[in-house]
């Protein structure tokens, strides 16, 4: 009895005297799983702060509802761009200062060394993601599709596609499968003939979709021969491939890339050590870490030459990040500002077309 | 089996159960053997505890259930392979069934309708049954505004408003309190008489079965142990089933030792002597079971046949029951004997622990079957 | 009842049409109803502090949010809050007044106000609900907010152009109060032109309605299949000897047992083009393996699996109002003269009205609202408003929009009930 008496009076000092946990919120997966290899194990082991781990569908839906109740339990959340900015407009985000970022190794500033747009006013990104097109090579064995106009060619290359639903990325790769030029296509979209385009162009194909909606389906649907060519997040099309051997293609043509950001919702109980985790994640060497666990590429330019294989030891990892010069020949960054302007409008015409 | 032919029948049953066996299991037989012919226009009842198979016989003849074996006839005519609805048998269910969703007039309209009768021909047919029963007034009542003794008249009216021949009546009074009950026997009977209409009546009601009956049908065990006109029931017995089941019932058990045509002494297990009328025992020597009712006993020496043997008996207890006294003796060791006396003018006051000598006339105990 | 009370206890004023007159009272005096109250106080109280539990987690957890869903589906002062000094000259200038100088001295002094507490992305994104692409219009505005001069309707619309848009007026005048039904009108595919009177959305855009119908239509639908094949059942669970209709009853509850998102993805296991009744069909020669059924990702993938979800709050209420259904009923259709179908329809059939009215209630509820099945077997085609309600909540986050919906979709559920209770009466529902 006295024993125990002692024991937990010494677990008790030692829980006072330790840092508070921190919450984190992301997407779950491969993908959570290479940020707790590269960034939280390091950083439980550096400071002693555990990390307690949680996954949403879109973690910038609980942000929202936390702050607007005044109940927050997340320190740190992972979000996409148009979020990210949606959020800190609406006040629902503390500002992080892009001084208090660790400087590159050679001593770049962290302002300068970030990839252009990385960071914003509430938001450090952490990694570059892409949707592109990947197909079963099983089903194309003698001509493979090979550019974003192969996947809306239902007569050549007969089966189903898988899209996400959601107008987003989905018109952008209308229009350059149409023959826009990547750099022209949201003056393109701006406009309502190039908007009727791209609803044209979707329309080609619309009895041969399959809607995906999380980003986990699409390399599933693939598994299953339920689709013959689906767009998807790079990331789980690489790991279904490298980790799972399945015989699927990347088809880097007509990709659309953009951040996943870091952010720290207004009133997280333990700011001082979500800044710190922010910081950790975001400095070079956790970046180029990342890339060994998924194929998504850093924010930082000081993370691209560290950058090196996977964590089966023989995969080399650049080929497979969306931010590759080679995969970048006709490429698209998303435009934050088209979506945050022209989301509802756009989704809400998205939604009518499809329910048509 | 037992049957016998009534006097109405005799140009031929109109209803008639021919070697009818009824097996649920395909193991054990609930009706066994059954031969019944029931007359035209007559008011016959199925009377026995329950699963004696009364009901069973019940539902073959209403066609709910089929006969594992034999024939049923109506009119002369093989129902077995006649789907209810086309043997157009009136029949009172125990529950009465009356359609909860529908008026009084739209239960009644319902057979009528299904036979295709026009609205003039319904209407006057209802009104008619209606009154039969008294029930005009409530043609637009639904059934759940009714009392149980108006929802049984109802239920009656529809069973005869398509004038069927044939009405078959399952315990239908078994629900309604005591002088309810009685008047409808009473009502049952008017209707019977009436409409010369025939009857098959099940219950379990002894009284009921007396009352209301031309013949009454003993069930047990699925067989028929006694078919006869109430009276014949009540005084002679066929077997001991038969003698305790209907009515009240001194029994005593004892040894035949003699053994005439019309006349057995018995030899009580206490070494009395009585006499009785053999019934159904064959031979000196022979188990038996003498009944005799409390009514028939006597305890005055001048109201007793000469010659009658009789029994030592003492009073245990002496009941007021207004019209008479029900008086419980100990007699031959057992205290459970019932006397019953009429309350005339002049009669011999009992007291507990008096002792008397009682006897009967031979003809009123019956020598049984040993039980 | 004046009369009765006369008889009983005539007073001074018995008799009279006063309703106070000829009260009844108690041995010592007192009004009856009073002491009758008094009495039943106290047990009253009681009952009151045994429910009280309940009430509250009803009122915390049903009352309340649903208030709030209501609240917030008229109610959004984003715009009203940010933008103080507009609203007032909203409020001092009726409709259809062009904008005069100082209505845009207003704008440009809320725009300050805005850049100053950042918030010019909150009023941005409220106005960007109707308008498209007036999100940066704020943002950018505010930014340069400072370099504003009078005259301010000149130096607002060097800024941008796009700030004499009549149409961007007559929206703002709309946010300018807290209390707004333009949710309800985008979500009855109606909006409000540059002359403030209501029009129908570009045909492009048109999808709530259509989706509202389509929901009823589908739920429908659903409830009809879910009847006419848990009718049967329900009957045969009724007739059967209680031992074997338990058993019975268990494989009937077993969906219950398993989680929807199981239940939902066995689905998708059984019917994918690939899947397990694809390739028997294959595999028997029914059909070749060019020409696979579509069974998924359509209506019919929504159809089946949800009637197969429902399918259980059909046979409840049906099995327990069929279940003391006396057979003598059926027995004496039949013997006054009924065919088994005229005995069936005429007879058992509207007695079993009450289960199949609150099966059907329930089953139609529930499928108007069903959110998870649709979405992950539905497709494109198989889309019901809730996935909708969905959308804005999680996806867009305009939270008032996906509270108006719901808000409209509660209105049609009460609407059919009160129908339903129209119709056929609502103490005649039996749910088991």
């Amino acid at each position: 009895m006295k024993k125990l008496l002692i024991l937990s009076t010494a677990l008790t000092g030692l829980a006072a005297t330790a840092q508070a946990d921190i919450t984190v919120l992301s997407w779950g997966g491969a993908y959570e799983k290479s940020q707790v290899e590269a960034y939280n194990k390091p950083f439980t082991a550096e400071t002693g702060i555990a990390i307690n781990m949680t996954a949403a569908d879109n973690p910038a839906t609980p942000i929202k509802a936390q702050v607007e109740a005044g109940n927050v339990t997340v320190d740190v959340a992972d979000v996409e761009y148009a979020d990210a900015i949606r959020l800190c407009d609406e006040g629902l985000l503390e500002e992080i200062d892009p001084a208090i970022l660790p400087a590159a190794p050679d001593g770049t500033p962290a302002t300068e060394d970030f990839l252009p747009g990385a960071l914003t006013d509430c938001a450090v990104a952490s990694i570059v993601f892409s949707t592109v097109f990947a197909y079963d090579a099983s089903k194309f064995p003698d001509a493979p599709p090979a550019t974003i106009a192969d996947f809306f060619d239902t007569e050549k290359f007969p089966g189903k596609r898988g899209m996400r639903k959601g107008a987003k990325v989905n018109l952008e790769m209308a229009l350059m499968a149409d023959g826009v030029p990547a750099d022209e296509v949201y003056a393109m979209l701006e406009t309502d003939e190039g908007i009727d385009r791209a609803f044209a162009k979707l329309d080609t194909i619309k009895n041969d979709v399959v809607w995906w909606e999380a980003g986990a389906q699409p390399p599933q649907l693939l598994a299953d021969g339920e689709v013959a060519m689906t767009t998807a997040y790079n990331g789980r099309i690489f790991a279904a491939a490298v980790a799972e051997s399945k015989p699927f293609e990347v088809v880097w043509d007509g990709q659309v890339y953009e951040y996943d950001l870091f952010v720290i919702p207004k009133g997280a109980p333990n700011l001082d050590e979500a800044l710190e985790y922010v910081k950790f994640a975001t400095d070079t060497q956790r970046l180029a870490d990342q890339a060994k666990w998924i194929s998504y590429g850093p924010a930082r330019k000081s993370s691209g030459p560290l950058v090196g294989l996977y964590e089966d030891g023989k995969t080399e990892m650049a080929p497979h990040m969306p931010t590759s010069a080679e995969n970048l020949t006709n490429a698209l960054p998303s435009s934050y500002e088209f979506w945050v302007d022209r989301d509802s409008e756009l989704n809400e015409r998205f939604n009518a077309w499809l329910a048509g | 089996m037992t049957a016998q032919p009534a006097a109405a029948s005799a140009d031929g049953a109109f209803v008639e159960f021919d070697r009818v066996q009824k097996s649920y299991d395909g193991e054990t037989l609930v009706v066994k053997d059954l031969n019944l012919q029931i007359g035209k226009g007559e008011f016959l009842t199925m009377l026995g505890p329950s699963g004696s198979g009364k009901t069973t016989c019940l539902m073959m003849l209403a066609g709910f259930e089929t006969a594992t074996h034999g024939e049923i006839r109506l009119g002369g005519r093989p129902i077995n392979s006649v789907p209810p609805h086309k043997r157009g048998i009136g029949m009172v269910f125990q529950n009465y069934a009356l359609f909860p969703h529908m008026s009084v007039a739209e239960n009644l309209a319902f057979p009528l309708e299904v036979r295709g009768l026009g609205k003039a021909e319904r209407e006057a047919k209802i009104l008619r049954a209606l009154d039969m029963v008294q029930m005009g007034r409530f043609a637009s009542r639904r059934p759940s505004q009714l009392s149980g003794g108006q929802q049984q008249r109802i239920a009656l009216a529809r069973a005869l408003v398509f004038d069927p021949e044939l009405v078959l009546m399952d315990e239908p009074l078994g629900a309604l309190d005591k002088q309810l009950r009685e008047h409808m026997q009473f009502e049952i009977k008017r209707l019977h008489d009436q409409l010369g209409i025939t009857v098959v009546y099940v219950t379990h009601d002894q009284g009921e079965a007396l009352t209301m009956s031309d013949r009454v049908a003993v069930f047990n065990d699925g067989r028929i142990q006694q078919l006869a006109p109430p009276a014949e029931l009540y005084e002679r017995p066929k077997n001991s089933f038969v003698a305790q089941f209907i009515g009240e019932n001194n029994k005593l058990p004892g040894t035949v030792e003699e053994f005439g045509e019309d006349r057995a002494v018995v030899r009580l297990a206490s070494g009395e002597v009585i006499d009785a009328t053999p019934v159904n025992i064959r031979s000196k020597g022979q188990q038996t079971l003498v009944s005799i009712r409390p009514e028939r006993v006597e305890f005055k020496p001048e109201m007793m046949p000469a010659g009658a043997h009789t029994l030592d008996a003492e009073v245990v207890e002496v009941i007021y029951m207004g019209d008479i006294f029900r008086t419980r003796l100990k007699v031959a060791g057992s205290d459970d004997f019932v006397m019953k006396c009429r309350n005339t003018l002049g009669q011999t006051r009992l007291v507990p622990g008096q002792h008397v000598r009682i006897g009967w006339h031979p003809q009123d105990a019956r020598a049984l079957d040993p039980l | 009842m004046a009369d009765i009370t006369a008889d009983i206890a005539p007073g001074p004023t018995a008799g009279s049409s006063d309703p106070a007159a000829g009260r009844l009272t108690t041995a010592d005096g007192q009004p009856l109803a009073r002491a009758l109250a008094r009495a039943q106080a106290r047990s009253r109280r009681r009952a009151l502090l045994l429910v009280a539990p309940l009430l509250l987690f009803v009122l915390i957890t049903f009352v309340v949010p649903i208030g709030q869903m209501l609240y917030r589906s008229v109610h959004n002062d984003a715009f009203a809050r940010n933008m103080p000094n507009l609203a007032i000259w909203f409020a001092d200038h009726p409709a259809g007044t062009e904008p005069d100088e100082a209505a845009f001295a207003a704008l440009a002094a809320d725009l300050q106000k805005a850049r100053a507490d950042k918030t010019a992305g909150e009023v941005g994104t409220r106005i960007n609900y109707e308008i498209s692409g007036t999100r940066s219009l704020f943002t950018s505005s505010a930014r340069n907010a400072d370099d504003l001069q009078p005259p301010y309707r000149e130096s607002v619309l060097a800024l941008d152009e796009d700030w004499g848009d009549p149409r961007l007026w007559q929206v703002m005048r709309g946010a300018s109060t807290a209390y707004t039904a333009s949710f309800y009108l985008a979500a009855l595919d109606l909006t409000r032109d540059e002359t403030g009177a209501i029009a129908r959305v570009e045909e492009n855009r048109r999808v709530y309605v259509r989706l509202f119908v389509k929901t009823l239509a589908l739920s429908a639908l659903i409830t009809g299949i879910c009847l006419m094949l848990g009718f049967p059942v329900a009957h045969l669970l009724a007739v059967l000897p209680l031992a074997r209709s338990n058993l019975l009853m268990i494989l009937v509850l077993l969906p219950f047992w398993t989680s929807l998102l199981v239940r939902t993805t066995s689905w998708m296991v059984l019917l994918q083009e690939q899947g397990v009744i694809n390739n028997m069909l294959v595999a028997g020669g029914v059909i070749d393996d060019g020409s696979r059924i579509r069974m998924m990702y359509n209506q019919a993938g929504t159809i089946i699996a949800m009637v197969h979800i429902l399918l259980p709050f059909m046979i409840l209420p049906l099995y327990s109002v069929m279940r003391p259904i006396n057979p003598s009923y059926v027995r004496a259709a039949r013997s006054l003269g009924a065919t088994s179908w005229t005995a069936f329809r005429r007879v058992y059939l509207p007695q079993t009205l009450p289960g199949i009215g609150a099966g059907s209630l329930l089953v139609f509820i529930l499928a108007v609202g069903y959110y998870i099945t649709p979405a992950l077997v539905g497709g494109a085609s198989g889309q019901l408003i809730s996935n909708l309600i969905a959308y804005h909540m999680q996806d867009s986050l305009n939270w008032s929009m996906a509270a108006a919906l719901a808000a409209i979709l509660l209105a049609i559920v009460l609407m059919l009930y009160w129908l339903y209770d129209r119709l056929i009466g609502i103490d005649n529902m039996k749910l088991g």
